[in-house]
């Protein structure tokens, strides 16, 4: 086929996805641009946009871009908002040359107030009436050419998942580009009541003029949307204030009246379609139970169903935190490969150890997280693509809204005990900004795995192996502690944030419950790469740099007199020990010695140094400073930073026996222990509040599109670490501990 | 009437009003549930502090605070 390109002067054209939440529109869409598809971002607000390309016969090239699921134009939020502004094209986005509206055909009221509203805006538009395959199972039966005369634009019956139908549709759109004045037919519900048209018009004069209000049925389309939307406690920033007390002034009046705006004109909208759903929609007797019935029988059942959710949520929990550790083995010793080769095949010197101890480990600190973060979007694509997510935000509803969250952040805080990284990225199935941000604020006080390395290294060296009643191990129980400890915290600090500086309305529950489905494979792999091209690409540099930049703490300024004082200890070592195991570990010994004096004379164990003052309150002295610093880059360094500050060399880890016992002997300068089991348990409390991790601080930077949150983030949880490191430490001073 | 969290699961209902918070009542009203409109309790998840219900073939979940706001005729 060959396509005539479309004129070189015309802008590429623009086509927007729009349509009720799972409704198959990313099926659609995936279909249609197949791997063209781009994430970004709307401006202003954390909701992402997915845009690809499709090629038509007559049009050309297309873009199209996808636009949040939503039921109604109506916003209350910025994120919601997005709908109506991309529909419209409302500044600041750009307004579409037409409109693909995909309906669920199994759910076709419903799906058609939409439709109502958006012919109302008179976008051109084209109906993909989806999932038709479902429609015989249920008994129903649509005749498409009554719904397309009633509703005066075209619908194409499709499968999106099965892939039929799509090259009608593509010849639809095709079509409605090359004469979008059929693609409008005018409002099919209208506000005819006098009272109604009154305040329609009263409300259209104060439309602000940005909004491109040449078209009087647009006029008309924006003058509803802001009797819907606007009231005292919207969040609609773009809103003019003049037009929302005009709203208000109409709706009391009308209120004095015995009117209600907002019911005339949904209920209208409704009365249209169900007066004329008998001409398009037939409904066979009555059915018996659905497969979705059946499975949820099970999986709500007050018992049964709890005890299936915990096993799912168990086994995610298990995949991320110990499926994911061969993996994450398996990158370690892959970039350790890698290093190993650099550093034989560059001269030594500067620039072989900027590339494989900044580079190729910061690289590396970027990877390790992608199998965490590959199975936790697989295992959100197959709870959301099967429609288990909606169930699981239903169970968790009531423990989430006590802390002033949604349901729906149960999966990223749970995953937040693996890793905050992921658990971050994972709010995104989050519609509200405010339920993100409070969940991103929070889940970094998870215990993640990043910290067992550090208790395990405390708790083994300065807790005796004991049992409590000769059966409870005081090691383990502390393990368990610590993790109740900053549940604990994690859900007072929501409760506290939540209602404070992240405040917010608690909204409705109004999840829908899609039946069940099988996952689309090819989707939910497509979703799941696309999420971590994101991470990779924005997240990823920032840690890159970070890393690169912990490095250059750590090992600047290289002092020569240490190392030619290192050096000739060695060439002694060398003349007088013939070659042998006495003579290598002579010098390894030296080695880890020299590295120890340089990381202690490096700008960050001036650093630690530098901070002495601020940590001593909480029983820590310098060198742990130093760790804390080193933690930074990710906590377990913390375990190998040590291993260097005390010269016992860095491949150690939490099992050593040498750095256990070198902790156990560090002692002040008058000779009093440094770590006494409290300054041990002051240490874990600071490890689980302080955010002393930059990954997430760059996770977050990333998400929230500001430096703001990030900063909050950090400040917020270093003062809470200190205060209560503070409290564990003086407390149990006064008590006569330690 | 009675309100819908009292409806016993699996029994069906005619909607009466909806009151509450007005952002609460547009959206109910927007996802179909209009004066009229048949209501089928579901089910109760007690756990969840919710209730699933029906309206228009689609599956929704309401809080139980929030459907004691939502007035119905039962027995239709
Ligand atoms: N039976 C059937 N299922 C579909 C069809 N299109 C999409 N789905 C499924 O519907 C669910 C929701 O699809 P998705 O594309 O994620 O919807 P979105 O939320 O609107 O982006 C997924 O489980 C899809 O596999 C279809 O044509 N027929």
């Amino acid at each position: 086929m060959t396509t005539p390109a479309a004129s070189p002067t015309l802008a590429t054209r623009r086509v927007a996805i729009a349509g009720n939440p799972n409704t198959g529109k990313t099926t659609l869409f995936n279909r249609l641009t197949g791997l063209s598809a781009k994430v970004g971002n709307y401006p202003g607000v954390t909701v992402e946009s997915e845009s690809g390309e499709v090629k038509l016969a007559r049009s050309g090239v297309v873009t199209v871009v996808d636009v949040p699921g939503t039921y109604s134009l109506t916003a209350r939020s910025a994120e919601e908002q997005i709908a109506i502004q991309a529909v419209c094209g409302l500044h600041p986005l750009e307004r579409p040359d037409a409109v693909v509206l995909v309906v669920d055909a199994t759910q076709l009221t419903r799906n058609l107030y939409l439709a109502l509203q958006i012919i109302e805006t008179d976008i051109p538009l084209v109906i993909a009436l989806n999932m038709v395959d479902m429609l015989g199972e249920l008994g129903q039966e649509i005749d498409a050419a009554a719904l397309e005369r009633e509703l005066g634009v075209r619908v194409v019956p499709i499968s999106a998942q099965h892939g039929e139908g799509l090259d009608a549709l593509r010849v639809a759109l095709d079509e409605v580009l090359a004469s979008p004045d059929r693609a409008r037919p005018g409002p099919r519900w209208i506000p005819s009541d006098p009272r109604l048209r009154a305040d329609v018009d009263a409300v259209a004069r104060e439309l602000p003029a940005i909004w491109k209000l040449d078209n009087p049925r647009r006029r008309d389309a924006l003058a509803l949307w802001a009797l819907l939307s606007l009231d005292e406690n919207d969040e609609l920033p773009d809103a003019p204030a003049k037009l929302r007390e005009t709203v208000l002034a109409r709706r009391r009046a009308a209120a004095a009246d015995g009117r209600e705006i907002e019911a005339e004109i949904i209920q209208g909208r409704y009365a249209w379609i169900d007066q004329r759903a008998p001409k398009f929609l037939r409904q066979r007797a009555s059915v018996r139970e659905s497969r979705t019935d059946r499975v949820d029988r099970l999986l709500l059942h007050p018992a049964l169903g709890f005890a299936v959710f915990l096993v799912v949520m168990g086994l995610v929990f298990q995949s991320l935190f110990s499926w994911a550790d061969p993996l994450i083995g398996l990158i370690e010793t892959a970039v350790g490969a890698v290093k190993e080769q650099v550093v034989s095949a560059l001269p030594p010197g500067f620039f072989n150890d900027l590339v494989a101890e900044g580079l190729i480990e910061g690289v590396g600190s970027v990877i390790v997280f992608l199998p965490q973060i590959l199975l936790l979007f697989f295992f959100i694509g197959v709870m959301e693509d099967s429609g288990y997510m909606a169930r699981v935000a239903f169970l968790m509803d009531r423990l989430m809204k006590s802390i002033g969250l949604h349901g729906r952040a149960f999966v990223p805080m749970m995953s937040g005990f693996a890793c905050a990284v992921p658990a971050i990225l994972a709010t995104r199935t989050m519609e509200r900004q405010r339920d993100r941000m409070l969940t991103m604020m929070v889940v970094p006080l998870m215990t993640c795995s990043a910290r067992l390395p550090v208790y395990s290294l405390l708790i083994a060296a300065l807790f005796p192996p004991d049992r409590i009643f000769g059966v409870l191990p005081v090691q383990g129980l502390l393990m368990v502690a610590m993790y109740v400890f900053s549940t604990l915290v994690a859900l007072i600090v929501a409760a506290v944030l939540g209602r404070t500086l992240i405040k917010g309305k608690s909204v409705p529950l109004l999840l829908e419950l899609p039946p069940y489905r099988l996952p689309h494979w090819p989707s939910v792999l497509a979703q799941m790469w696309r999420k971590t091209r994101v991470f990779l690409s924005e997240a990823g540099t920032v840690i890159l740099a970070c890393t690169v930049a912990m490095w250059l703490l750590l090992s600047f300024p290289r002092d020569a007199q240490i190392d030619e004082r290192f050096d000739a200890q060695i060439a002694a070592v060398n003349s007088s020990l013939p070659a042998g195991e006495e003579r290598d570990e002579r010098i390894a010994a030296l080695e880890n010695e020299r590295a120890g004096e340089a990381l202690r004379s490096s700008y960050g164990g001036r650093l630690g140094h530098f901070i002495e003052p601020a940590v001593a309150p909480l029983g820590f002295d310098w060198k742990i400073g130093i760790g804390l610093l080193g933690a930074f880059a990710a906590r377990e360094v913390f375990v190998s930073t040590m291993g260097v500050v005390y010269g016992i060399g860095e491949d150690v880890d939490e099992e050593s026996v040498g750095l256990r016992q070198r902790i156990k002997q560090e002692a002040h300068a008058d000779g009093r222990p440094i770590y006494t089991p409290l300054v041990g348990l002051a240490l874990m409390v600071f490890f689980a509040i302080a955010c002393q991790c930059m990954s997430t601080l760059a996770v977050v930077k990333r998400e929230t599109r500001s430096w703001t949150w990030p900063t909050f983030l950090f400040v917020y949880t270093g003062a809470l670490a200190w205060l209560l490191s503070f409290a564990v430490f003086q407390g149990g001073r006064l008590l006569g501990f330690g | 009437m009675t309100s819908l969290d009292l409806l016993n699961p699996g029994s069906t209902a005619r909607l009466v009003s909806i009151g509450g918070d007005r952002a609460f009542r547009c959206r109910l009203m927007e996802l179909g549930l209009l004066p009229g409109t048949l209501v089928r309790l579901v089910r109760r998840v007690d756990v969840g502090g919710v209730l699933e219900v029906e309206v228009r073939g689609c599956r929704l979940s309401v809080r139980h605070g929030e459907a004691r706001h939502v007035a119905v005729e039962a027995g239709a």
